[in-house]
């Protein structure tokens, strides 16, 4: 429901490291995002085509790199994955529990092109 | 040439930046804020109601009342009951930023506040993503909204500081698994602090305002 604000931000953090990278244009986005994340890639992906009009990374495709929800009991160690419904641990039906994975929310990388050649750095 | 550029930053740092600028702002002037968050009709201005009577008078408090449209019902029953209020209209969007808490920040005169309360959009799935810069994070549940809502929404159950369940006068008219409800908040947030409470008859609030008082002292001391 809030995928306007996320997808604005997206764009606002992808511009900023395509202008400090010299980029011409940006073709590819890659997005890490946790299955616990209320986001729809759709939804992202129909924002995107709208708000990135006009700037460097028009017709840039998105990659939604999904991550799933994975789970560690405290009390038996077993570590498993959420499929649907939060669960109890499925091994000893422990509800004392660390959620592992599954909120990641970020930008991972992106893909420019420069005009300038010869030249392939990897910038943090 | 084409070129990977990494950046692994978080996709609402932008936001979360703002936030803490509120954040310190809030600190500089001594005034324990709390993020009241909530589905539509959980209650949110019933309770914001209660803990303005029952807190002692020594504390000043503000609120921010965050509605999608510029309908003034919430705040006018706040301001009625004396407090300064800010409305804030989203126009439209689901939740308060940072930006549009920011912006009340400036307009509220926080050197006479010691407490501040934002009643967040009514909605489990959005504000739970935007930092706003409060001190607190605090649910309110209600017994009609019904017992799977930490299994339908973890996300807003996971960076609690403070849950409360709200129409506990309604128990015995409706089916609700406590035992249930309980499980899955202790899933997502093991000993979560939590206060049942009637908005309408009062009780429970005795847990919940002594918290407040503690609060409020230890960020005056």
């Amino acid at each position: 429901m809030h995928e306007l604000a996320v997808t604005e931000s997206i764009l606002e953090i992808v511009l900023d490291s395509a202008r400090k990278n010299q980029a011409s244009a940006v073709t590819d986005i890659t997005l890490t995002i946790g299955s616990l994340s209320s986001i729809v890639d759709d939804c992202v992906q129909f924002y995107w085509d709208h708000i990135s009009q006009g700037t460097i990374c028009q017709n840039a495709k998105l990659h939604f790199k999904r991550v799933m929800a994975s789970l560690k009991c405290l009390d038996c160690g077993k570590v498993y994955s959420l499929i649907e419904e939060l669960t109890p641990c499925p091994s000893c039906g422990s509800i004392n529990l660390n959620i592992i994975t599954g909120e990641e929310f970020q930008v991972d990388h992106i893909e420019i092109t420069t005009e300038e050649t010869g030249k392939h750095e990897t910038t943090s | 040439m084409k070129q990977r550029v990494e950046i692994v930053k978080r996709i609402l740092d932008s936001n979360e930046q703002l936030a803490r600028q509120n954040r310190e702002k809030l600190d500089a002037h001594k005034v324990f804020c709390i993020n009241l968050m909530a589905s539509p009709g959980a209650g949110k201005t019933s309770f914001i109601l209660q803990t303005i009577n029952r807190l002692p008078k020594h504390i000043c408090l503000g609120v921010i009342e965050g509605d999608t449209a510029p309908v003034t019902i919430d705040s006018d029953k706040i301001m009625q009951a004396g407090m300064p209020v800010m409305q804030i209209n989203t126009g439209g969007e689901c939740h308060l930023d940072a930006n549009m808490v920011g912006l009340a920040l400036e307009e509220l005169d926080l050197r006479v506040l010691d407490l501040l309360l934002i009643e967040n959009v009514g909605n489990l799935i959005c504000p739970a993503a935007f930092a706003l810069g409060n001190h607190a994070n605090v649910l309110i549940a209600s017994i009609p909204e019904g017992d799977d809502k930490p299994y339908k929404y973890p996300n807003i159950y996971r960076n609690l500081d403070v849950l409360i369940i709200n129409k506990t006068d309604l128990l015995p008219y409706i089916e609700f698994r406590m035992d249930y409800f309980q499980q899955g908040v202790e899933m997502l947030n093991p000993g979560l602090l939590t206060f049942p409470v009637s908005s309408k008859t009062g009780e429970g609030f005795e847990g919940w305002i002594n918290w407040v008082e503690e609060k409020v002292h230890q960020i005056r001391r």
